[in-house]
């Protein structure tokens, strides 16, 4: 990967002003930038949505197909998520085959959506043991400018709730809009020394790959989690985060709601 | 066919906890047996053979060495590289050769922990390369290769901050329970698989931390609880297997 110098700079600038208890762009450190979701931006897919996390943009779209259900699991719909880190997003971005990041970063989308049991599987099955609907979240970086994760899951749970399944185009009855039954949220948090921020900007990530992503249910529950970048995590900070990552999530919850 | 599998082939759930013993018999904070034997490969610098329930693991450490390619290098310290691989055998159905998404990430962050604690700046421009590959996957089998693994780095004479020991805690019909095996893996409600930098016989930080399922707060408190406690007593074994090669090299040698 081509080394993003420029950031490299900042890292000294980011350290010594966390070092007065602040951030550089004068956020508190359990405060997000601003959220922006549009939805249904793609009219060509079952269902789409534009996040912006300040300067961070992505756009998930949602495409579905008829299909053949996995064995174990003959009743149920398929979730297939993937995620496309494209150069146009990032100078540090290359073309070719998805790498470790981006298969992590699709990963832990679809645990948080997956495990949350956001989307009701088993009303999605056209005929038992046959037919059932597959759908891909497709994860389309546009604007990395930090916290890709984040930007992704908020995105991703949107396109999900403006969602159509398209049974006319594939004649097996009525169009309906996807069942969709709870709003994961996921918060991630970079660690730097002894304290975290949330929402990291990508300026901000030049102290060093160190995250916590907490992805939480619509009860408080826990439903993903994944410590990412070589570091080490003290239990009590853990537990700190975990509290901060359930009353995060809590708010942008709300804006979902919306949707 | 057993009783288990006409089980596990049935479409609904399994009782997976009978009054306060699982499925095989353990108690909830009960590992599997555990038998690690280090420097089993005569080519790596260091090697580790692993049985934990039924997976059956061998980690292999070369380096540090040379990088190659060599614009990989970095000047500062060694560059580690990990690779978890799943013999095409080592499942019930065959699992196609090679990396698939899974192992990609497990690689990532199975790499990540130990990078943590690996004093890599002791051998710039090197390479330390880690590969383990899985002969036998039964439920934690991420964590059995990560034991593995710290074994035959500290067999292969790689300085670290300390030992890296992994387990993993599941929910099971609502019950926190150690070291999961298949069925709680698969029917289970929750897999949170942990990793401790353990220092002075003391468990220091955590190196590697996921989870997919649904718990509480409470409940990730007690897998903490649980996978502490579960990480001391495996740590116990990984020092043994390290003495046991010392001691009888030692013999050996006169």
């Amino acid at each position: 990967m081509v080394e993003d110098i420029l950031v490299d700079i900042k890292k000294d600038y980011v350290l010594s002003k966390l070092k007065e208890g602040e951030r550089i762009d004068g956020r508190k450190f359990n405060e997000f930038r601003k959220i922006e979701i549009q939805t249904n931006i793609i009219s060509k897919a079952e269902g789409s949505a534009l996040v912006k996390l300040g300067n961070t943009q992505v756009i998930v779209g949602i495409k579905m197909q008829v299909g053949e259900p996995f064995p174990d699991t003959p009743d149920k719909g398929i979730i297939i998520t993937n995620a496309e880190l494209v150069p146009l997003a990032s100078p540090t971005f290359e073309a070719g085959p998805p790498d470790e990041f981006s298969i992590e970063l699709a990963r832990v989308v679809d645990r948080g959506i997956r495990e949350s049991e956001a989307v009701n599987l088993n009303k999605l099955c056209i005929e038992e043991g046959e037919k059932v609907w597959l759908i891909f979240i497709d994860i389309h970086a546009l604007d990395d400018d930090g916290n890709l994760l984040d930007a992704s899951s908020l995105a991703a749970i949107s396109a999900l709730l403006t969602t159509t399944v398209p049974a006319e185009r594939f004649e097996v009855g009525d169009n309906y809009p996807l069942p969709v039954r709870d709003l994961p949220v996921s918060v991630t948090s970079l660690i730097v020394d002894d304290k975290f921020l949330v929402d990291p900007s990508r300026d901000e990530v030049s102290v060093g790959n160190r995250f916590l992503t907490i992805t939480t249910d619509q009860d408080d529950n826990v439903v993903a989690m994944q410590k990412s970048g070589s570091y080490l995590l003290k239990e009590d900070r853990f537990f700190e985060i975990l509290d901060v990552s359930i009353s995060k999530a809590r708010k942008i919850r709300e804006r979902l709601k919306d949707i | 066919m057993s009783e288990l599998n006409e089980k596990l082939n049935e479409k609904e759930k399994i009782q997976l906890i009978f009054g306060d013993k699982r499925l095989d018999g353990r108690k909830f904070d009960e590992l599997r047996n555990i038998k690690i034997e280090a420097g089993i490969l005569k080519r790596a610098d260091g090697s580790c053979y692993l049985e934990m329930g039924k997976n059956i693991v061998v980690a292999a450490v070369y380096g540090p060495r040379e990088v190659h390619p060599r614009h990989l290098q970095d000047p500062s310290k060694a560059v580690i590289r990990y690779r978890y691989n799943m013999a095409p055998f080592s499942v019930e159905e065959r699992k196609r050769p090679g990396p698939d998404r899974r192992s990609v990430e497990i690689s990532k962050v199975s790499r990540e922990a130990l990078e943590a604690v690996i004093m890599k700046e002791l051998f710039p421009r090197s390479g330390i390369d880690i590969f383990v590959e899985v002969l036998q996957a039964d439920a934690g089998s991420r964590t059995a290769c990560l034991n593995a693994a710290s074994v035959a780095l500290v067999d292969a004479g790689v300085p670290m901050k300390g030992m890296i020991t992994s387990i993993a805690v599941a929910k099971a019909d609502g019950v926190m329970v150690l070291d999961p095996m298949k069925e709680e893996d698969n029917y289970g409600e929750a897999d949170i698989p942990f990793a401790f930098l353990i220092r002075g016989r003391k468990i220091e930080s955590i190196a590697l931390l996921q989870m997919d399922g649904r718990v509480t707060k409470d409940e990730l408190k007690e897998a903490f609880r649980l996978a502490k406690k579960g990480a001391m007593e495996i740590y116990k074994l990984q020092k043994e297997a390290i003495m046991k090669k010392y001691v009888s090299e030692s013999v050996e040698n006169g």
